[in-house]
């Protein structure tokens, strides 16, 4: 039976709270599927609360509302329920997750008209921003072409975890990533809000490598110079 | 002056990645897509140019940071209205005898 698949039992995790199911899950994916599969109302309870944020937020970047991507979230969820009994573990949980996130989120942005497939007409395929965004940040003639307009400096005054303790900082990155174009938010969003490997959003996107690349050094770039006064050395 | 010779020692050096190459170029650096001669040329640029390196350290310092948001926070209806879906499911997955019930040995 399957009595011992699920080492820990279901009232653990509420005991230990939602932090360290993380880890856990790392640990036994295939325990927390089977549970899944079983129906353990705790362990759905608890995963559950664990992605939905992640869920939220990927969900905004295709979709015009909060509230459509709220409802977005719950389909995806509906989702997972009908497709967990044939979830073979052939990528992570958490890809799976947002690959389903993704398409129901697709057709709910073609209703809302807001997404449009790569590729297409009028769809910023590649998020082109013009020549090179790297324009700005360099003399561009006369004697000094090529070299910085206004040198880097360090930003060694604080962790990211400090900066983000200041509100305004953290409005500006959030309305940074927000006001990027679509395909640029979701990639840095997966890559680096969520830690999602650079193979897996290629799957999850149904993009290319270098298309991958691309999108997401647009929107590094342009989270980095909102960062930047926040940062910098001095000021504020 | 001193700018210049600085300019065409790392030119020499450096295989002729440039400043704007280096801010270019950063991503497909950081994400491990480089070749090695790739990699080379743009560490050694790296070693050189003191704005280059704070531009990386900026960069690395940008993606950490974005690493560290916190959660879009979920309103309490929906993780309710899941909860209830939820159960809705199991009732119906239950009263079929699958996939709820699929443990046992067919
Ligand atoms: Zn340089």
């Amino acid at each position: 039976m399957s009595l011992f698949l699920w080492p820990w039992p279901s009232s653990l995790f509420v005991a230990l709270g939602v932090p360290t199911l993380h880890d856990t899950i790392q640990l036994d994916e295939a325990g927390m599927v089977q549970a899944l599969q079983r129906g353990d109302e705790s362990v759905f309870s608890a995963v559950m609360e664990e992605y939905s944020g992640s869920l939220l937020r990927l969900a905004m970047s295709f979709v015009p509302s909060r509230a459509v991507a709220e409802e977005v979230v719950q389909e995806t969820w509906m989702g997972v329920l009908e497709g967990i009994g044939r979830f073979e573990g052939r990528s992570s949980f958490k890809t799976w997750l947002f690959r389903i996130l993704t398409n129901r989120a697709k057709t709910r942005g073609i209703r809302e008209k807001r997404y449009v497939p790569f590729g297409l007409p009028g769809s910023d395929s590649d998020g082109d921003d013009g020549p090179s965004l790297e324009d700005s940040l360099f003399v561009p003639e006369g004697s000094g072409e090529g070299h910085w307009a206004d040198p880097p400096q360090g930003w060694e005054a604080d962790t990211p975890e400090r900066a983000l303790l200041s509100k305004e900082c953290r409005l500006a990155i959030e309305e940074a990533i927000s006001g990027l174009p679509d395909n640029q938010r979701q990639v840095i969003t997966l890559r680096d809000v969520e830690g999602v490997s650079a193979e897996e959003i290629c799957n999850i996107l149904s993009i290319s490598e270098t298309n991958q690349r691309v999108l997401l050094h647009r929107a590094r770039t342009k989270v980095r110079r909102v960062l930047d006064p926040y940062v910098r050395g001095g000021k504020k | 002056m001193e700018k210049n010779f600085k300019q065409q020692l790392m030119g020499y050096m450096a295989g002729n990645f440039t400043c704007k190459e280096v801010a270019q170029l950063i991503t497909e650096y950081l994400e491990g897509s480089f070749s090695l001669s790739q990699r080379v040329r743009f560490q050694m640029h790296i070693g050189l140019c003191l704005a280059c390196r704070n531009y990386l350290r900026q960069m690395k310092y940008t993606v950490a940071t974005l690493g560290q948001l916190p959660a879009e926070p979920v309103p309490p209806e929906v993780k309710e209205a899941l909860m209830n879906r939820f159960r809705t499911w199991k009732k119906e997955q239950s009263s079929q005898g699958s996939p709820a019930d699929s443990q046992k040995p067919s």
